[in-house]
């Protein structure tokens, strides 16, 4: 028995090291004084975390970036949450291939998904490359919002909409006043996820970026292809802390919705 | 005439009928329960009446006017939920409240009207709580006091205290007979529980596969079932297929086999010349050894072949020529498996159903 523990205790650690390991590296060259991205680093520095603020490429990609995604979120908020709600609440005809459909953009490769989208909405319909890249961007998100939003409402017992209704409330009144405020927990949760989903996109982006019009992290990627210094580094950190703490509050909302309801 | 009136209202989800052809009156301030197994269709009646499904066939009359598509905001109907849906994220206070703030009534109005009626379910004090903070039976107070503080023209029960352990239950029965009595409110009640429909109610429907059986006070369900779904349902366990039957003076003699029985009529039977008898197992007489001589009229011999202790009273299991039956005894000694014993069967309590 001790030895099957001990096994399944070291194979735990390889798969943490595999996993977190090259977050490390990363981490500890972002502090490398010298100009090249190297490890283990040969001292300590914040210069390379300096030196994003003066790359005028992220600092702009990065408000395109944040307003995309918020924007795009909003965007998937209004058509995904009427539709996580039709697809728990009501039974009708085709209603597994509309959830096989709002859930498709996870399941085609991006890059597919990608080219189609500026196939018709660059070339085919001609519209400005900003639209074309929110409209890619409220498609990756839609499915995420869709399916946080339809598994808090699972856990919803819809007796109580229907008391709402009977006390005189009408649909809408119902649902604003009764329904959502009970997942409300989730539906921040998907909000979260569906913005780290669009935030860190690339492979929907790298079709709908050109010219006077890149996110964060294509802009990244073109600086790679360039420069072979440390900032890369120091800016995946700071992509990786917001990450990391919009992942602990999407833990946090979704643990406390146990306790929320009832 | 009826307040409430459901005629010819039938409902199906496509191939299964969950209702077929349903007539039911309700009278006004009256108690009415629908009471039937699962699957009988109460609660799909009482959540057509409710407004939260519709008829496919037939129309729902309500004080004179046709409810059949009217929606269900537009109802003012109170309804007390299984679950009791008190809303989770709302204080009692607030809860309550909801269906006035729909009303649109003053502040200093709704402040009023919540304290009394939280005050009538004596839970004065609680406004503050949330739902979560709150037991069983407070919640459940909350849920009546939200569907009371209307002024509901009808009051719907759905299986309200099927969430509540056994003392609760019978303590809120009496409740919600209090409070339905003293505010003269038209209530439909459903429930699964006999003792629960039959302690509260005016009238009982007892519902099986769509269609009501039965409908009467409990006293006359309780005494005379009319078919033996209802008899069975309400603890009716033995049953005689009876040969042939003959009437005089309001006395019915009957014959199975060799033996004959006698009952008197049976006022809930749609049905005179039904040949099924139903009597229950606290009213049949065991007593010792098997009869000498003639055989007389309603009884019978038998062989225990289980005996088991209900705490009041013994259980026998009695095998018969007419099958096996089961008879309740209050007794000090008790017979013993293999014991010949006979059957009495009293007249009074041999019931015909169909």
């Amino acid at each position: 028995m001790r030895e099957k523990h001990f096994g399944l205790g070291l194979f735990s650690l390889m798969v943490f090291v595999f996993l977190l390991g090259p977050l490390l590296i990363i981490f500890a060259t972002s502090f490398e004084p010298g100009i090249v991205l190297q490890f283990p680093p040969h001292g300590f520095s914040l210069r390379w975390y300096e030196q994003i603020f003066k790359v005028e490429g992220f600092i702009r990609t990065f408000k395109t970036s944040i307003a995309i995604s918020l924007l795009g979120n909003a965007f998937a908020l209004l058509l995904g949450i009427p539709a996580a709600y039709a697809l728990s609440r009501s039974s009708f005809r085709g209603k597994e291939l509309l959830n096989g459909i709002f859930l498709s953009p996870i399941l085609i490769p991006g890059i597919v998904l990608g080219f189609t989208l500026m196939k018709y909405l660059i070339v085919v319909y001609h519209l400005p490359m900003y639209t074309g890249l929110l409209i890619g961007h409220v498609v990756i998100m839609l499915p995420f919002i869709v399916r946080v939003v339809a598994s808090s409402l699972s856990n919803f017992d819809f007796a109580v909409e229907e008391a709402a209704l009977s006390l005189g409330a009408g649909r809408m009144k119902a649902f604003f006043k009764v329904v959502l405020p009970n997942i409300r927990s989730g539906i921040i949760a998907a909000m979260l996820i569906a913005f780290l989903e669009s935030f860190n996109n690339i492979d929907i982006s790298v079709y709908m970026t050109g010219p006077g019009v890149s996110t964060l992290p294509i802009e990244m990627l073109t600086y790679v292809e360039n420069h072979f210094d440390p900032t890369i580094a120091a800016i995946s950190v700071l992509l990786m802390v917001m990450t990391g703490v919009m992942m602990f509050l999407i833990e946090r909302l979704m643990g406390l919705s146990h306790f929320t309801s009832r | 005439m009826a307040l409430l009136t459901l005629d010819s209202v039938s409902v199906a989800y496509g191939s299964q009928t969950i209702l077929k052809d349903l007539k039911l009156d309700v009278e006004k301030g009256q108690l009415l329960s629908l009471l039937g197994p699962s699957g009988c269709g109460k609660t799909t009646t009482l959540r057509l009446i409710a407004g939260f499904m519709e008829a496919q066939q037939g129309t729902f009359r309500f004080a004179g006017e046709d409810y059949t598509r009217r929606p269900v905001n537009k109802r003012n109907f109170g309804i007390v939920f299984q679950s009791y849906a008190l809303f989770p994220h709302l204080s009692v206070f607030d809860n309550v409240a909801f269906g006035l703030r729909m009303r649109k009534l003053k502040d200093s109005d709704i402040k009023t009207r919540v304290g009394r009626i939280l005050e009538v379910v004596s839970l004065g004090g609680f406004e503050k709580r949330f739902p979560k903070e709150l037991s069983g039976g407070q919640r459940q107070r909350v849920a009546i006091a939200r569907a009371l503080v209307i002024e509901p023209d009808l009051l719907l029960f759905d299986e309200p205290l099927s969430n509540l352990d056994a003392n609760l239950r019978s303590g809120m029965r009496v409740e919600i007979r209090r409070i339905q009595q003293e505010l003269g409110i038209t209530t439909l009640y459903v429930s699964h529980d006999q003792e629960e429909c039959f302690s509260i109610s005016d009238r009982v429907a007892v519902m099986n596969k769509g269609l009501i059986e039965q409908i009467d006070r409990p006293e006359t369900i309780f005494k005379y079932p009319a078919t033996e779904f209802v008899a069975r349902f309400i603890g009716f366990h033995n049953f005689v297929n009876f040969a042939e039957r003959a009437e005089s003076d309001g006395v019915i003699t009957l014959r199975a086999g060799d033996r004959l029985f006698a009952a008197v009529g049976n006022p809930g039977t749609n049905h005179p010349s039904a040949l099924k008898g139903a009597i229950r197992p606290d009213d049949l007489v065991v007593t010792a050894g098997s009869e000498a001589g003639p055989a007389r009229v309603g009884s019978l011999p038998g062989i225990v072949k289980v005996s088991t202790y209900l705490g009041r009273s013994y259980q026998y299991v009695v095998e018969t020529a007419l099958g096996p039956f089961t008879a309740n005894q209050e007794m000090e000694k008790p017979f013993y498996s293999g014991q010949s014993v006979t059957l009495q069967f009293p007249p009074d309590k041999l019931v015909l159903v169909d």
